[in-house]
């Protein structure tokens, strides 16, 4: 069987759309995640995801809401979603507001996030199924998108995509020098909120669909090898997008043949693609 | 020179370039700035004097609109602090730089004319981010990564940043830090050739009291509270620096 069998099911259709509309918004995103020094946020953000899932699955077991036709918004997802808001609100608050630095602020979120999915998991009763497990939520699998979770998907890259480009230019700014782009009249705490607030609805809707790991990875490993390779941040910006393409279709091609999870090839891809940059790329 | 300079600033309108009024600003319980006041009519030169933690970098940034006092206020040529970003070009104190930042010093320039960072630098804002480079003799620097520069060599990418858009007021913090300027003289130059083609305000923080004795219309001595501001030789007194800087100031710096 061919890859171009493979692209008649639908299942890879989406796993191809979504891995490819999940490349592009967290490339975009990632240039500035990684100059900020907020890689670790990904991990943060997306494990906040993961305490809202761990909610969100409770309330909905415990409201007899499963299987009901409300479809779509009986899904974790939508406690996930303003559940990483606020863990970005409070991580910005933390980073702004006191004199915590943000790698401690986003360990707190971290740590409390996994706490609270774990708790919230495990007193769902075994016997339920909610089509979604712990497991599933945390590794995912970028094959089992479902036609609901693509269309969301779709829409967040677009849109995001689009506050992102718009933003460039300021945002850039702003990685580069707080203070000259403040001075520049540009509302820096502002777009940091926006960025934070931006970064948890990527995240956590990527998280929902790919798991958190496949997510995190998204967000820095194709951003740190553009960076590189870049002399200058548009290129790196273009390079990050790039990368996370290729390795989104080179990784479920191989993934197909090789007969192996698609999820951990992808992360495998990128990171083929990093060590070369790294020991080649610029210093 | 001392002759067209006074002519400059008596040709010059009323409204001043920069009025602070009553400026106080607190970092926590720390008193920095204390009620501090003074117009700087428009076409001046002014050095901004003062020991080390004395609070200029802060009334810099209140004129800048950076920092927000809690008692008095700044204005730009009559207009609130901040209003007008594009009328201003600002140095800033050398500062610890994030070297992973890809960039080239071109591109930096280009960020004084757009006043975001550039995705792409159009060729007519090349051409000018080239000339205020070579202004500040870095004319090679251009195309070299903003990483792979000097202290010295950045801080001319900043001086050439501030200088690109064409500002109507100059604010500069020890813009001459680490640079071989010959005893700041070149720099005071390159300034006073701008002021004479643009007619802009400069206002600089320095430590090389020197070279503002000679090259200054107006001199600013601070140290929390306002403790001078006039002409050279009214200001810079020994007693009046003597308040000011807490100890004896030696050396030849006041006895030229
Ligand atoms: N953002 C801030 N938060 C708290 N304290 C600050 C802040 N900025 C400045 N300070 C304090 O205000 C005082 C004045 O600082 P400022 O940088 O204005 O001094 P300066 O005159 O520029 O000194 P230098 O000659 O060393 O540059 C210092 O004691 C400094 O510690
Ligand atoms: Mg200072």
């Amino acid at each position: 069987m061919s890859i171009l069998d493979a692209l008649a099911f639908p299942f890879f259709q989406r796993a191809l759309v979504a891995g490819l509309a999940i490349a592009v918004m967290a490339g975009l995103l990632g240039v500035f995640v990684v100059q900020r020094r907020l890689s670790f946020l990904g991990d943060g953000l997306a494990h906040a995801a993961f305490g809202g899932m761990g909610i969100g699955a409770f309330v909905i077991v415990s409201s007899g809401l499963v299987g009901s036709r409300l479809g779509l918004f009986t899904q974790p997802l939508w406690f996930a979603l303003p559940f990483s808001m606020v863990a970005a609100l409070v991580i910005a608050w933390l980073r702004r507001g006191t004199r915590l630095s943000s790698d401690t602020a986003i360990g707190v979120a971290f740590a409390v996030s996994v706490a609270l999915g774990v708790m919230f998991f495990s007193l769902i009763p075994p016997d339920m199924n909610l089509g979604v497990s712990a497991m599933d939520l945390l590794f995912g699998s970028i094959l089992g998108v479902r036609g609901g979770d693509l269309w969301l998907i779709l829409g967040v890259a677009l849109g995001s995509s689009l506050v992102l480009l718009l933003l460039w230019g300021r945002l850039g700014y702003a990685t580069f020098d707080d203070e000259l782009a403040r001075a520049d009249g540009v509302r820096t705490d502002r777009l940091e909120l926006l960025l934070f607030l931006l970064a948890a609805v990527i995240i956590a809707v990527s998280a929902s669909v790919v798991g958190v790991i496949l997510m995190a990875a998204y967000l820095v490993i194709p951003a740190a090898a553009a960076r590189l390779l870049a002399r200058t941040l548009a290129q790196m910006t273009v390079v990050s997008v790039l990368m996370g393409v290729v390795s989104t279709l080179a990784g479920l091609a191989l993934s197909f043949y090789l007969d192996v999870p698609s999820g951990s090839t992808i992360v495998l891809t990128q990171a083929a693609l990093f060590v070369p940059a790294a020991l080649f790329g610029r210093r | 020179m001392a002759s067209d300079r006074h002519h400059r600033l008596s040709a010059v309108s009323a409204v001043p370039a920069l009025h602070v009024h009553q400026v106080t600003v607190r970092f926590g319980d720390a008193t920095v700035l204390e009620d501090v006041s003074f117009d700087l009519p428009a076409g001046a030169f002014l050095a901004i004097v003062g020991p080390n933690g004395a609070g200029k970098s802060t009334l810099v940034k209140v004129a800048l609109g950076l920092v927000v006092p809690q008692r008095g206020h700044a204005a730009l040529f009559g207009e609130p602090a901040g209003d007008h970003a594009e009328r201003v070009g600002y140095v800033p104190q050398l500062k610890t730089f994030d070297r992973t930042f890809p960039a080239t010093a071109l591109e930096l320039v280009v960020t004084g004319l757009r006043r975001s960072w550039p995705a792409r630098v159009r060729p007519a804002e090349a051409e000018r981010a080239r000339a205020a480079l070579e202004r500040v003799g870095a004319a090679e620097l251009a195309t070299r990564p903003l990483a792979r520069l000097s202290g010295g060599e950045l801080q001319r990418a900043y001086l050439a940043r501030a200088l690109v858009r064409r500002p109507e007021l100059v604010l500069l913090d020890e813009p001459a830090t680490g640079v071989d300027f010959l005893a700041e003289h070149d720099l005071y130059d390159l300034l006073e050739r701008y002021q004479a083609d643009s007619g802009a305000t400069v206002a600089m923080v320095t430590h090389d009291l020197a070279a503002a004795r000679y090259h200054a219309d107006m001199v600013l001595v601070l140290n929390r509270r306002l403790h001078g501001y006039g002409t050279p030789d009214v200001v810079m007194c020994e007693e009046c620096l003597q308040a000011a800087f807490g100890h004896k100031h030696h050396g030849h710096a006041l006895s030229l």
